[in-house]
């Protein structure tokens, strides 16, 4: 098969390329850091110019999706990427809550900066030491382990009550706004502004790990390890690094809502928060970082719709406490029985559809 | 080729692997020359496969050496084989089946890349120039292969024949020095196969292949060398021409239930 020249072209178009020696457009490289890094100031301008537009409680609520967006991406690094599964995510938000406030409590000199990075390398710790144990475990065991994980640590908070504060938790006072900004930007503004630059600075990072020679090697391992070893890719210690830094996301996660509330309370990071983020994931979509943000927004957003609703029909509390919960699980029942791809999926596909058109 | 015998690429001796009662593999050695096809044939349940496991670090012989250019080959994980110039193709497929066929390929030249963890994961050092040297590397394979036009394309959407090639490039792209193929005959039309045939002879140009294989007019094509296993025992060892006289061989495919399939 030769590239021939279309039947109608003109006799006289001598200079016309002949062989085009095999111009398949090469796929195109952009530099990967800074395109993340465009689209997350983007996303940044869109936060703060958001919270001028609503009140408050809002404000807390956009805050909110940031921190939960972050511990959910971290999740689909595990779970979409390498294909291993956590229900303890939690843990690893317990972990990075009570960091900060520790080191509130006894440290106040520390920088809020100095905080979030030290809370990353305290999960990153962890994430090490469980992720090394359970490397060797697959599937339903590795979930079992995690599990327990999330059942078992915030106990601690029990346990060790005169220094993790039992069940109360520990509370503690954070400075909000600057005072050079006193009237023109609210405490809960500015703790948003502060979570969400957070948050986007490690989904760069997520973005561009995802994109690059790491993100490949953990598809290719959840796709086939035996092949993937074949390619030359450590197995077992590319499972491990996707476990801690999935584990130093959910702890600056935990580190941001800690700043958000002033509180770290073992109740907080109860079992069903890590099966939510595990539902949220597959709710938004796996496999894209997409989802961790649509699993964010349906998570503090159906939780709310879920309340508004037992509010409606004037239950008793210790039915209505339940309501979100049901809501949320039925609606992910509903959305991935008609989208198996998650959100993501859908919204993905939809656009294709428009874009032929 | 060279006069005198050149030092051989790998050498396997003595190899014995038992699974439970079962002797897969029994006394098992074998010599692949540098620039070579070998074959490595016999019935199915042979030890063909295992064999292959066994070099690559996947399945611990009881007893027995593996020697790689020289350099015996101890306790190795699958994973450094890549590094040392070893490449294995898979009886099944084996693709990653949830990414484009360019990235299952680029997955395969994963060796050839530079960066370490930092780069990885902040998108600075040798981040950028991996990416662009993989792809380019990844890309001209894919063109070699006849397969470029499908680079987006995810595998389970491309006819069998071309999934096979997606799994061949894989295995090439990082230019390895041993190819071990196991029956990438399987499944192929008689135009594929002749493909096959061709590519096998050009990759022999420049690596040794190991060769696994029922269809015997491929193996007696392309081999410079054969070996028969049956039952873990080498039962016959030599040039096509010796091995298609010796009386064993017949006897040990006549045994089998399952008639190797003849050809077209
Ligand atoms: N991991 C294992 N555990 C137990 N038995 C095994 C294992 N792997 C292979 N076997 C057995 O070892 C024997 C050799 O198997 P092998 O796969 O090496 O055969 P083969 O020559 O590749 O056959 P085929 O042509 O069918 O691919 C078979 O009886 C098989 O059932
Ligand atoms: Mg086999």
């Amino acid at each position: 098969m030769t590239s021939s020249l279309r039947r109608d072209d003109p006799p006289t178009d001598v200079v016309a390329p002949k062989a085009a020696p095999s111009t398949r457009p090469r796929p195109r490289i952009r530099p990967v850091l800074l395109t993340h890094l465009a689209a997350a100031l983007l996303a940044l301008l869109g936060v703060v110019a958001l919270t001028f537009l609503v009140g408050p409680i809002e404000q807390l609520r956009i805050a909110k999706v940031g921190y939960l967006m972050l511990a959910i991406a971290g999740l689909q690094l595990l779970v979409g990427a390498s294909g291993q599964i956590s229900l303890g995510h939690g843990a690893f938000m317990f972990i990075g809550a009570y960091a900060t406030a520790l080191t509130v409590l006894h440290a106040p000199m520390v920088p809020l900066a100095a905080i979030m990075v030290l809370t990353v390398v305290v999960g990153c710790l962890a994430g090490i030491v469980v992720g090394a144990a359970t490397a060797r475990l697959h599937g339903p065991y590795l979930a079992g382990a995690t599990l327990a994980l999330a059942v078992g640590l915030p106990a601690l908070a029990l346990y060790f009550s005169d220094i993790l504060g039992g069940s109360n938790g520990l509370l503690f006072k954070m400075r909000g706004a600057p005072p050079e900004l006193a009237g023109l930007v609210t405490d809960n503004q500015w703790k948003a502004w502060v979570i969400w630059f957070t948050v986007l600075v490690a989904l760069v990072v997520l973005a561009t790990l995802s994109r690059g020679r790491l993100g490949r090697r953990l598809r290719a391992i959840r796709d086939d390890e035996a092949a993937a070893a074949m390619a030359g890719i450590p197995v077992g210690r590319t499972k491990v690094t996707a476990f801690v830094i999935s584990a130093g996301c959910g702890s600056l996660a935990g580190a941001c809502e800690a700043y958000l509330l002033g509180t770290a309370t073992p109740s907080s990071f109860s079992l069903a928060l890590s099966l939510s983020l595990l539902a949220a994931l597959v709710l938004g979509g796996l496999g894209s970082l997409w989802g961790a943000f649509w699993g964010a927004l349906a998570l503090v957003y159906l939780e709310l719709a879920g309340k508004e609703l037992a509010d409606l029909l004037g239950l008793s509390s210790s039915v209505a406490d339940n309501v979100p919960l049901v809501f949320f699980g039925t609606l992910l029942i509903v959305i991935v029985m008609a989208w198996p791809m998650g959100i993501h999926g859908a919204l993905s596909r939809l656009s294709g559809v428009v874009r032929r058109r | 080729m060279a006069p005198t015998a050149p030092s051989p690429l790998m050498e396997v001796e003595g190899v014995t692997v038992r699974f439970g009662g079962l002797a897969a593999l029994s006394d098992v050695g074998l010599t692949i020359a540098p620039q070579s096809v070998t074959g490595l044939i016999g019935p199915n349940g042979a030890g063909k496969t295992t064999l292959f496991n066994v070099i690559t670090g996947v399945v611990r012989p009881q007893r027995g050496t593996i020697t790689f250019k020289g350099r015996p080959l101890r306790n190795h994980r699958p994973h450094q084989l890549a590094r040392l110039g070893i490449a294995r193709t898979f009886q099944g497929l084996n693709l990653f089946e949830r990414m484009t066929v360019l990235d299952n390929v680029i997955v395969g030249a994963d060796p050839l890349g530079r960066s370490r963890l930092p780069g990885m994961l902040t998108g600075l050092g040798s981040y950028q120039r991996d990416e662009r040297e993989l792809t380019d590397r990844a890309m001209a394979v894919l063109e070699e292969f006849g397969i470029a036009d499908v680079a987006h394309a995810y595998p389970s959407t491309l006819p069998y024949g071309l999934q096979k090639r997606v799994a061949l490039a894989r295995a090439l792209v990082a230019e390895p020095e041993l190819l071990l193929m196991d029956e990438p005959a399987s499944g192929l039309s008689g135009a594929d196969m002749a493909d096959l045939a061709a590519t096998i002879r050009r990759c022999s140009q420049t690596m040794g292949v190991v060769l696994v294989e029922h269809h015997m007019d491929l193996v007696m094509d392309v081999c410079d060398h054969i070996v028969v296993l049956n039952f873990g025992q080498v039962i016959c060892s030599g040039p096509p021409s010796v091995v298609q006289a010796d009386p064993a061989v017949a006897e040990a495919y006549l045994g089998t239930p399952v008639q190797e399939a003849a050809g077209e």
